[in-house]
């Protein structure tokens, strides 16, 4: 049960981004931004990085609902598999690789983030804007990860429930809207 | 040295706002009613930056702990010993209430991650006086502290290292808010 009153239709982050909506407007700006906005990385690409680092941070309700996502958007289940498991080993670009692990690394404290890491994804083709773009998605998703258990929101078991999210996110992306959660 | 090419005599974040202004406006926007405006929080602007100052030291990010830990003090009618005990890590003694101090444990559950809040600890702050609000508040703006501080190291800013700079700046993001154009050091 969440440590306090949130609308129980709205699990995970969407009741708390329902609790307090004048912090929540700029988060969902800037999630709008980084994950749909003009971008050399593809809109799955985007949603993969928050997978990784939501799945690095142990956030079940994150992981779950970016999973979804970049499911729907790159139209294979079988990418997210397979980062999850071994970014070395996945069907990404060695591009995707690069940017991946630094996220990841990321996710857990940016000092961890080495000049070799970044001098790997220059390599493989990264520029620095992919690069920036890449650390603020992961900084944002270490955000929602402990906002969402800090709380400890309700985490949906049913994964259909996911899946209708997954597709709230595509189709709607993240702004506010009259009746964003009414599929869900 | 910063990982990617940033603009020259802005530390910290303001250079990352500096080199990308379309996402620096939702994250101001953030930082000004979750941190600076009155009417936002029954927790005081001081005590706010206080929990951002140390959930940033907890994160070892020397620009955001010197940076928020300056507008604290400035915000707390120049209260430098609080400032020092809680960038110390020494809440146990630190010129808090019983209150702050419950919330500024849970801040630092959330910074090592979201699952390390307990009953326990949400109950503690509780019987401090604490409402749901105020413990909603501690949980985001530390979790958004976790954000600014990656977004500050991950990319290898730079962080001065004169105290008097961070004093500036301190008095400056008091004063004025956080939408105002940035200090720039010379």
């Amino acid at each position: 049960m969440p440590y306090i009153p949130l609308n129980e239709k709205l699990p995970g982050i969407t009741g708390l981004l329902d609790y307090r909506k004048d912090t929540a407007l700029p988060i969902r700006e800037l999630t709008q931004i980084l994950l749909r906005g003009a971008s050399t990385l593809t809109e799955g690409e985007r949603e993969l990085i928050a997978t990784v680092v939501s799945h690095g941070n142990d956030c079940k309700f994150c992981t779950a609902a970016h999973t979804a996502a970049t499911d729907v958007l790159l139209d294979d289940e079988n990418v997210t598999i397979k980062v999850k498991a071994d970014i070395d080993t996945a069907p990404v670009s060695n591009k995707m690789k690069a940017l991946l692990k630094i996220a990841k690394a990321v996710g857990k404290n940016g000092k961890l983030v080495t000049e070799d890491m970044v001098n790997n994804a220059r390599e493989e083709g990264a520029t620095d804007m992919e690069l920036h773009d890449t650390i603020l998605i992961a900084a944002l998703f270490s955000l929602y990860n402990r906002y969402v258990d800090g709380l400890a929101s309700v985490t949906p078991t049913d994964p259909a429930f996911y899946d209708r999210l997954g597709n709230i996110l595509k189709d709607k992306g993240y702004l506010p809207s009259a009746n964003r959660y009414a599929d869900l | 040295m910063p990982h990617i090419n940033l603009p020259e005599g802005y530390p910290g974040i303001r250079s990352l706002f500096m080199y990308n202004p379309e996402t620096a406006l939702p994250l101001n926007n953030l930082v000004q009613t979750l941190l600076h405006d009155k009417n936002t929080s029954t927790l005081t602007p001081g005590e706010r930056e206080l929990i951002a100052t140390y959930t940033s030291g907890l994160n070892e990010c020397k620009y955001c702990a010197n940076t928020h830990g300056a507008i604290a003090k400035h915000q707390l009618n120049g209260n430098e010993n609080v400032v020092k005990d809680v960038l110390a890590k020494n809440i146990a003694t630190a010129d808090v209430s019983d209150k702050m101090k419950a919330l500024l444990q849970i801040a630092s559950k959330v910074q090592r991650g979201g699952k390390n809040v307990t009953e326990a600890d949400i109950e503690n702050a509780r019987k401090e006086g604490a409402t749901d609000k105020e413990i909603h508040d501690t949980v985001l703006i530390a979790a958004a502290f976790c954000m600014f501080n990656r977004y500050v190291d991950g990319l290898a800013t730079w962080a001065p290292d004169d105290a008097s700079v961070y004093d500036a700046i301190g008095k400056q993001r008091a004063t004025e808010g956080y939408m105002t154009k940035p200090f720039i050091v010379k």
